[in-house]
């Protein structure tokens, strides 16, 4: 069984896993990181969002040993209840969330989106979050949020 | 306390865990030794079940069990339906696992108990089984037909109902106007972002069933029903719960044999569904043929309206689905008078998954029947469909209305809402510029949609569901308890998966009280602290729940005066109650209700034949329903030649009476309409002619992104319902009723110059191009 060396939310893992082990499954079941759920079996729902090496993934369409010496942020490595991350409190602000379920994959993916564009248009975020998707919010909050978020990081960024 | 909390729009308590990942999803949850089960499907929509032999799964790593129905035959059970709608329904046995025959794809057959949920995987590929192929059901017309292969031995119809009020045939006799319609309410799969997940425990003698649900109550004394474990012995926890929207309002196969293996193997178990196979196993939605006749006089007026409906029930009768389409009974003659009306109505087996409750249920079938149907009314007479409607509703000064179909509206102003949409969406500059587009010819063309829907919402008087033959009350219940530090504990017997009830009943407590928000906890979902509740369905959580916490309320601040009297030594008359405290009138003399609760506790002078505690609970059960309203708007863009649709704008102007938090009714009528939006343009359940689902993932069954969906113009009036204090209506469906007919009709007006009267739904530009085709040629 392969050995792999992860980094997830800051901790360094050493684990033994089946190589068709995905790797949403490794940070669940093994790792107890059950703030990541799992919304689909296509990687359609993108519920299961997390930053590979920086980048959001789909983790149901990663095995884990893909993982092997990289470093995972899941929902959560952001922020804690006391300490949100901006894009957190955006989501908590402009009511972004009911059931809450593809909130975790939504904030991880609307953060790798602002990589590409730290300031982005109404339009670029619908497109940008295409792979995530909701059923309970009708998106319009979620949009302002991101938007919301964006500012709040980038004043973030110009004042530090 | 100077801030009313009641209409503020207050961020949401439940936010932070949600946020952070501290969520309890039941897939979240473990228990020491947990099993996983994994379920093996028939791919076959019709079958006997020749043999089942799961003995070579039973040696493989891992696996600690493997069962075949036959092992469950005799304590399985039949799942329930609590919703006889006539006397003479057919109610076919329905085992959670098949033993002898299979009736839809999907329908568990087998089950494997293993260490991991991989070794389960492994270990439903070793099992055999044997079908004898029967023929397929797939067409509600064809499965009435009299050469039909049956699904059941008892036929292919559940039931018929046909209910009449007025002389329908004099309605139509002579009537300038008929209008002769028949409607596609296509199948859709509700799609939950959580899949269903159960896990069950025993200590051997008691059992902890953890759900997916929306309905713990509910699920604990079925499942006591349906299994024969005394009720007692079963304690139901609805965990997070990640959306329903009907789909976990249910008694469920899996749920049934969960517990039963819990029982069998002495040892926790937990199964979790693929969304693939909660597309082809979760209830279904919608698929009824609806075929409606609407009679009226030459200036429009309705004279009556006839309705004959086919209800796809799927293989089974489940919880409520022969009750969906009886739910949309009453709602056809919408916020229309006329003379006469009747509904008549089949539910139709066939080998699919069963359909049951969907937002709406029952009414966005109702409210798009009649909403098209006014539309049509309108090109028929070259009338506006704004006016066609005005000519008909119910108009303010004549509410309480009794309907043609017997339901007693309490309140309204349909002329309200519908002014406020029309200058917020510039109604005449639209159909000015949509004018312009048609002389011009533009490939392009803009369509403008009108819906002007009600909705019965808050399930419900216990009275009219005994009426209705449905199998349960409407009440809701819940209990107030001051702790003796002042704080708030609320248990409600309502079970929320998004709605935010932890945040709105804080604030009905906060105002009925006078404690601060932050002072007040809401428990819920959990059969062993929430003991009584019919939890959350039908827009029915805060006009039946809420108002339950009130009355609670209000018996705690009664315990609370006679307390403070016996400490103030005055007559309770003499007390009046205000933020948070009772003050002897007239003097500075007064105690807070935090003083009196710790009074309670402390019991150290407590007046004659009051108990140390400082609490209550109250259970509600309205005497009507509440009818929320609205008009909304759609400009659609479709152009000819791609038969894409794009909606332009489109506004909503909800009544929905008192609301406690603007920004949870706002929420909820966003994700209302995108719902409907989606059934109107995106979303269907396709089955094959072998009776094979066609749409089993989220990329064959298409729910709209944001890159699929406009920002939508909201906006409210206020007309409080008269059926219950708070003056609330209800808001978890209105937006899913109003969007599918407002934008449906937006696309047929565009289309009208071109001889279009319908779009089958989803309108997906193929079907659009195709109808343009059509004509065309």
């Amino acid at each position: 069984m392969p050995r792999i060396t992860v980094i997830v939310d800051g901790v360094t893992y050493e684990e033994d896993v089946e190589p068709r082990v995905l790797l949403v499954h490794l940070l669940r079941e093994r790792l107890g990181k059950t703030g990541t759920p799992i919304g689909c079996d296509t990687s359609n729902c993108g519920a299961c969002t997390v930053l590979l090496d920086g980048k959001s993934v789909k983790s149901c369409s990663v095995l884990a040993v893909q993982a092997d010496g990289c470093d995972v942020v899941t929902i959560e490595g952001l922020g804690t209840s006391g300490s949100m991350h901006p894009m957190q409190k955006a989501f908590h602000e402009e009511h972004a969330l009911q059931c809450g379920y593809c909130t975790p994959g939504m904030v991880m993916a609307a953060i790798d989106l602002l990589r590409d564009d730290p300031d982005p248009s109404e339009e670029t975020i619908r497109q940008g979050l295409e792979g995530n998707l909701c059923r309970c919010t009708g998106y319009c909050n979620i949009v302002r949020a991101v938007r919301k978020g964006a500012q709040e990081m980038g004043q973030a960024v110009s004042t530090s | 306390m100077t801030v009313q909390e009641v209409g503020q729009p207050r961020r949401r308590k439940e936010d932070a865990r949600l946020l952070t990942g501290r969520t309890q999803w039941t897939d979240n949850l473990t228990r020491p030794g947990l099993l996983h089960v994994m379920f093996l499907r028939s791919p076959m929509a019709h079958a006997r079940i020749a043999s089942v032999d799961v003995s070579a799964a039973r040696g493989l790593p891992g696996v600690v069990a493997a069962f075949s129905g036959q092992d469950f035959a005799a304590e399985q059970g039949s799942l329930p339906c609590a919703w006889p709608v006539t006397e003479d329904i057919v109610i076919p046995d329905h085992p959670p696992m098949a033993v002898d025959e299979v009736r839809y794809v999907g329908e568990a057959v087998a089950c494997v108990v293993a260490t991991d949920r991989y070794r389960a995987a492994d270990a439903l590929d070793a099992i055999e089984v044997e079908y004898e192929p029967l023929p397929a059901v797939v067409d509600m017309n064809q499965a009435l037909a009299p050469d039909s292969p049956k699904v059941h031995e008892a036929g292919n119809k559940a039931f018929n109902v046909t209910i009449t009020s007025g002389d329908v045939e004099a309605a139509f006799r002579d009537a300038p106007v008929v209008i002769d319609r028949t409607y596609v309410q296509q199948r859709l799969i509700p799609s939950a972002m959580e899949p269903r997940a159960v896990m069950a425990d025993t200590d051997g003698e008691s059992f902890t069933v953890w759900s997916s649900t929306q309905i713990p109550h509910v699920l604990r004394v079925m499942l006591a029903v349906v299994t024969g474990i005394p009720e007692h012995r079963i304690r139901v926890i609805a965990p997070d719960v990640g959306g329903g929207f009907g789909s976990k309002l249910q008694v469920t196969a899996e749920e049934v044999l969960c517990l039963l293996l819990a029982r069998r193997l002495g040892k926790p178990v937990k199964w979790t569904e693929s969304r693939s196979e909660g597309n082809l196993t979760v209830h279904h939605g919608r698929d009824q043929i609806q075929h409606v006749r609407l009679a009226a006089d030459a200036d429009g007026r309705i004279r009556g309206l006839q309705v004959d409906l086919l209800a796809d029930m799927g293989a089974y009768l489940m919880l409520v689905t022969p009750g969906i389409p009886m739910l949309g009974a009453q709602m056809f003659n919408a916020i229309y008078k006329m003379d006469a009306y009747q509904f008549g109505c089949t539910g139709v087996f066939t080998t699919k998954m069963p359909t049951d409750a969907y937002r709406g249920a029952g009414r966005p079938e109702a409210t798009f029947a009649i909403e098209r149907v006014m539309d049509e009314l309108a090109a028929e007479l070259g009338m506006d469909p704004v006016e066609v409607r005005r000519r008909n509703w119910i108009k303010h000064e004549e509410f309480p209305y009794t309907t043609i179909s017997g339901l007693t509206y309490d309140s309204g102003n349909y002329e309200a809402a519908t002014e406020k949409a029309l200058a917020l969406f510039g109604y005449d500059k639209l159909r000015a510029e949509q004018a312009d587009r048609r002389d011009r010819g533009d490939p392009v063309q803009l369509g403008i949609g009108v819906s002007t829907f009600t909705e019965m919402c808050g399930l419900a008087p216990s009275r009219m569901l005994g009426e209705a033959n449905y199998g349960a009350g409407g009440w809701e219940h819940a209990s107030v308890r001051m702790l003796p530090t002042g704080k708030v504990e609320v248990i409600t017997g309502t079970s929320p998966h998004g709605q935010g009830h932890v945040t709105s009943w804080s604030q009905i407590v906060s105002d009925a009280l006078g404690v601060p928000f932050d002072d007040v906890t809401v428990l819920h979902g959990d059969t062993a602290i929430a003991h009584k509740g019919m939890d959350t369905y039908g827009s029915r959580s805060l006009v039946i729940g809420g108002v339950a916490v009130v009355k609670a309320c209000d018996k705690v601040k009664e315990k609370a005066r006679r307390l403070a009297a016996h400490l103030m030594e005055c007559s309770p008359d003499d007390l009046e109650f205000a933020a948070g405290a009772f003050k002897v009138r007239g003097t500075e003399q007064q105690r807070t209700i935090q003083e009196l609760a710790y009074a309670a506790f402390t019991a150290h002078d407590l007046p004659e034949g009051v108990e140390a505690r400082l609490d209550s609970d109250a259970t509600f059960d309205p005497d009507n329903y509440s009818f929320p309203h609205g008009t909304h708007l759609c400009a659609a863009e479709v152009d000819t030649e791609t038969g894409m649709v794009k909606i332009r704008s489109y506004v909503a102007v909800d009544d929905v009476g008192t609301v406690i938090n603007p920004l949870i009714v706002e929420g909820q009528v966003q994700g209302g309409i995108a719902q409907g939006i989606a059934q109107a343009l995106f979303e269907e359940a396709v089955y094959d002619a072998d009776g094979n689902l066609l749409t089993t993932t989220m990329a064959d069954y298409l729910l709209p992104s944001a890159a699929d969906l406009p920002n939508f113009t909201l906006d409210r009036t206020q007309t409080p319902a008269t059926s219950n204090p708070l003056g609330v209506k209800g808001v978890g469906e209105a937006g899913t009723i109003a969007s599918t007919p407002a934008v449906v009709n937006a696309i047929v007006d565009a289309l009208r110059p071109y001889g279009i009267h319908d779009i089958r739904m989803p309108c997906t530009p193929e079907r659009v191009w195709r109808a343009l085709e059509g004509v065309r040629r």
